[in-house]
């Protein structure tokens, strides 16, 4: 590990992987925070509840398809669903910078309010602290959320295990390209919208037809290469996905293609990863497409019991070769 | 056509020139379904990887002189120079742009006029052309403030001075389609002419690599005559882009270049010509730059040769990783390192 934080360590992929193993996991180390879930799972006084945070830091603060604010809101929702909860109460916390346009919190604000209603919990707590301009970027916002976890669900990256099928919501890549064409000013041809979304209602909907489901993930930051990777060591298990099954919209695509990024490593905030036994596929599958944000919904590969801790892909052409979690933040490439 | 290669299979290594290959090769898994006996290695293809560290430790002099911003491609940030790399130099606050197309070093430098803007121009005849227009945009706009620190190289020198080597032993190359659709095929004419190696352009898609990979081993076993062969005519015409030739033609001139294991290379680089000489940043911008080493124990030379394949490198997995590079070949998307660290040709095949 290098001896100074570098920007790779807050990329998702493996810079960030090794600062928690390195640094936070040891120096907090407890069987509620080493299950390695999304949310934290736990019981008081009878009831079992998912307790969750998150940071926003995202720059521009309002893209195509979401702003921060939304994010914010559907980030916490969606760790706490995919944990297997039922997401209840956020908490928001704002650092604003000196000079911040009130109008954007405004508008910020009134985003991460629709929001909570379109998820159905509410923003019950929150803080607000002004730091001198040039401490942050704008506006940084934290929020944490508890939910109540749904009775007959167990859902944790350790339950992966050979024999299960592996599916995804929809296509993936959107929400990375849609911040990154306002933020370098990208000019490409088709439009990109982020997918940003609170997953709840799918997954609640998932969870009573299929309450089998044995792993549930957002690939956020580091995409669903870097995601399944945590899988993979965390279960220690193999994974072999068919690149030809992946869902990606064309135009994530070519633009993937001119700038030299892998669709596979980029961030989603409106996608579900799940492992189920392969004899629940189909029928989740069925739920899936059901609903507006499954639609796209596919099942995408399987998991192994050889190349423990590895996840491959077998290639177009039918070749195979190892998709490793994400190194360090994509950058384009010169040709 | 699998069946096809089978059947022509016998020892044999070929080069993939290009990075881009090299990274295709990687992530479609053709090394896993080709015959044992097929050796495909990787050349002095990567525009990141052939940039020696000098190069590096010159543009980490720039970005910390005052008033500077110095303008790259994403790919060379990473790069480690003797003792800093440019990311590094950037987390530490220097004003280091990550651009996508040269004019958009050329808009820096129109936005923020009282800073110079310093572009760092590596590659080979793919990115040299819009440089070039860069450059006669800069002059149409009458910019004063925009600098181009040239180490453009082309690639058939390269290949001339490989083939001299006695340690190379290579039954044919898989030619660069992107160079190609520039310069046309005319200056690889040399490799069947001179050196009797089959030599085949090719596209970056997992089926035409296959394909040229197939049209080469033809012309190794006899069944087909060594040649230069198109085998990306959609893209490549015999004559290249003429206006992108010219546009390079106004503005530089060859010039002697070097490369990260490969030396100085007489004519195999680029240089501003006379006329474009106040663009010309170590022209304009002298600046005092440390003698430059390379990193103890690295092998990206000899992988950049064709010599060895990357795991030989000790450091290989270990103490280089893509997340922490010693070495060039590591950094860069179509490092040979890189490539094959990543997709697991070391890991997954093992």
């Amino acid at each position: 590990m290098n001896d100074f934080i570098r920007l790779g360590h807050g990329s998702g992929g493996k810079l960030s992987h090794d600062l928690i193993s390195a640094i936070l996991l040891p120096a907090f180390a407890n069987t509620i925070l080493n299950e390695g879930h999304d949310a934290a799972r736990f019981t008081i006084q009878g009831a079992n509840l998912a307790f969750t945070t998150d940071s926003f830091v995202v720059k521009p603060l309002f893209f195509p398809g979401g702003d921060i604010g939304r994010l914010a809101v559907c980030g916490t929702v969606n760790d706490l669903a995919v944990s297997g909860a039922e997401p209840l109460y956020i908490s928001a916390s704002f650092v604003l910078e000196t000079g911040f346009p009130l109008a954007d919190l405004q508008k910020i604000v009134n985003s991460m309010a629709a929001t909570a209603r379109e998820a159905g919990v509410l923003i019950v707590t929150g803080d607000t602290k002004v730091v001198e301009k040039g401490a942050v970027d704008g506006i940084f916002i934290n929020t944490a959320g508890l939910g109540r976890l749904i009775t007959g669900v167990d859902i944790k990256p350790v339950n992966a295990a050979p024999g299960q099928d592996i599916i995804v919501s929809g296509s993936l890549g959107e929400h990375a390209l849609a911040v990154m064409r306002e933020r370098h000013g990208l000019k490409f041809p088709g439009e990109v919208i982020s997918d940003c979304a609170p997953l709840n209602s799918l997954i609640s909907e998932l969870l009573v037809a299929v309450p089998q489901v044995a792993v549930m993930r957002d690939p956020t930051r580091g995409g669903l290469a870097t995601t399944l990777n945590e899988i993979a060591s965390q279960a220690n298990v193999g994974i072999l996905l068919e690149e030809e099954l992946i869902p990606v919209n064309p135009t994530v695509c070519a633009i993937c293609q001119i700038f030299g990024y892998d669709p596979l490593y980029l961030a989603n905030e409106g996608k579900l990863i799940l492992f189920v036994e392969s004899s629940f596929s189909e029928k989740t599958l069925a739920t899936l497409h059901r609903h507006p944000l499954g639609r796209g919904a596919r099942k995408i590969g399987q998991v192994t019991a050889e190349h423990r801790g590895l996840v491959g892909l077998r290639t177009a052409i039918g070749g195979i070769r190892l998709l490793d979690m994400l190194a360090d933040d994509q950058l384009p490439r010169i040709c | 056509m699998l069946a096809e290669i089978q059947r022509l299979a016998r020892p044999m290594r070929l080069m993939e020139v290009c990075g881009t290959h090299t990274t295709a090769i990687c992530l479609s898994g053709i090394r896993g379904m080709l015959p044992p006996e097929i050796e495909l290695v990787s050349g002095p293809g990567c525009p990141v990887c052939v940039t020696p560290n000098c190069y590096i430790d010159q543009a980490i002099a720039y970005c910390k002189l005052p008033g500077m911003i110095v303008a790259s491609f994403g790919d060379m940030l990473k790069v480690p120079g003797t003792a800093s790399s440019l990311a590094r130099e950037k987390e530490a606050g220097v004003n280091v742009r990550v651009v996508y197309s040269p004019l958009d070093a050329v808009q820096l430098a129109v936005d923020n006029p009282l800073y110079r803007v310093v572009f760092l121009a590596v590659g080979f005849e793919t990115t040299a052309p819009a440089v070039a227009a860069a450059i006669l945009t800069a002059v149409k706009k009458g910019l004063r403030n925009f600098f181009v620190l040239s180490s453009h190289k082309q690639v058939p020198p390269a290949l001339r001075v490989l083939l001299a080597l006695p340690e190379t032993k290579l039954d044919g190359f898989l030619l660069p389609g992107h160079v190609c659709m520039i310069t046309g095929l005319a200056p690889y004419a040399f490799l069947p002419v001179e050196y009797h190696k089959p030599a085949v352009v090719t596209g970056f898609g997992a089926l035409d690599i296959l394909r040229a990979i197939m049209l080469i081993m033809m012309q190794v076993s006899g069944v087909a005559e060594t040649r230069l062969e198109n085998a990306y005519p959609s893209v490549v015409r015999p004559d290249g882009n003429p206006v992108a030739q010219q546009m390079l033609e106004v503005v530089f001139e060859p010039d002697d270049s070097e490369w990260r294991g490969l030396g100085v290379i007489a004519a195999s680089g680029l240089r501003l010509r006379r006329e474009y000489q106040d663009y010309n940043a170590e022209y304009n911008l002298p600046v005092a730059v440390a003698e430059s080493r390379e990193p103890e124990g690295c092998r990206c030379g000899d992988v950049l040769r064709g010599f060895v394949q990357p795991p030989a490198c000790s450091l290989f997995g270990k103490a280089c990783l893509p997340v922490q590079p010693i070495g060039a070949c590591m950094v860069s998307a179509e490092g040979a390192c890189a490539a094959w660290y990543r997709y697991g040709q070391g890991r997954w095949l093992a």
